[in-house]
């Protein structure tokens, strides 16, 4: 069975990676905001991947991608429970009503 | 076949994503990620890693998205009683920034410039690596050996990371951590 192209891999990559930048940019709710980096880790650990099926002995790439995973399932927890204390005080969880410090 | 199934994921995976770029749902969004999840699933399944796509699937399907949507619903705002005629009980508004015109000018400006640049690299660039001959075999007693003989230090550290997280995490969504206890009013 012929594998598939790794560029291929790399372009799925690339695309995913802008697609989940541009969210970050445009969004205005946090939760959003945030799948827009769940995105970007995920284009991340795709390219991790399709190098790492060259070094089967190893597979540096693959360890890289599951501490990656990790850390994005820790950082999210965090996220939340702080977008959750947020919204709790502003009432809000629009990123651009965020305005004050103290309210 | 093997490319059949390769498009059909990455077409899941891009159009995943692309959804939940111009959703204007957050419900709608986070389901739409769950698309693009399951399809970087079999994205990994199909670069030999199966390993890591059970684990993308249990992680991210099982715990991140979860814990996404419960965000979700944490941080609605009922709407106003007037448009109790709402058709549409379940929206949640995730407009996007102010200036509505520009800004997506701006951002397709600023991700479509990028893509070009990493599309231009990709193809001029020549990987010595990937003209190799690739195998096809299971990864987990590789990853098993590996995570107990060189990456020894990161998975303890990553253990004592999630530890601390889960922690903070669990304290600072509880009641308890007001921090309207230290406004001045």
């Amino acid at each position: 069975m012929q594998p598939v192209d790794s560029f291929l891999f790399l372009l799925v990559g690339a695309a995913l990676f802008c697609i989940g930048l541009t969210t970050v940019l445009l969004k205005r709710h946090a939760i959003v905001v945030l799948m827009g980096i769940e995105l970007m880790l995920n284009a991340v650990n795709i390219n991790l991947v399709a190098f790492s099926q060259y070094d089967p002995d190893r597979i540096q790439g693959q360890m890289l991608a599951l501490f990656v995973i990790v850390v994005a399932a820790a950082e999210s927890a965090v996220a939340l429970a702080i977008l959750i204390q947020v919204y709790r005080h502003f009432r809000t969880a629009q990123l651009d009503e965020l305005t004050e410090l103290n309210r | 076949m093997l490319q059949l199934a390769f498009y059909a994921f990455a077409a899941l995976t891009i159009i995943g994503a692309f959804a939940v770029l111009v959703t204007r749902n957050v419900l709608y969004a986070a389901f739409f990620l769950l698309l693009t999840l399951l399809g970087t699933a079999g994205l990994f399944v199909l670069a030999s890693a199966d390993f890591l796509a059970i684990a993308q699937i249990m992680i991210y399907v099982g715990g991140v998205l979860v814990l996404v949507i419960f965000g979700v619903m944490l941080t609605h705002k009922p709407e106003s009683s007037t448009d109790m005629s709402n058709q549409q009980p379940n929206r949640i508004p995730s407009s996007n920034r102010k200036g509505v015109g520009s800004s997506w000018v701006v951002g397709t400006l600023v991700a479509g410039s990028l893509f070009a640049v990493l599309f231009i690299v990709l193809v001029r660039a020549n990987f010595k690596l990937l003209n190799q001959p690739v195998g096809w075999k299971s990864t987990v007693s590789t990853i098993g050996m590996q995570l107990m003989t060189e990456y020894i230090v990161p998975f303890e550290t990553v253990a004592i990371l999630l530890l601390a997280a889960l922690v903070g995490a669990t304290y600072l969504a509880s009641p308890l951590a007001k921090p309207t206890r230290y406004a001045t009013r």
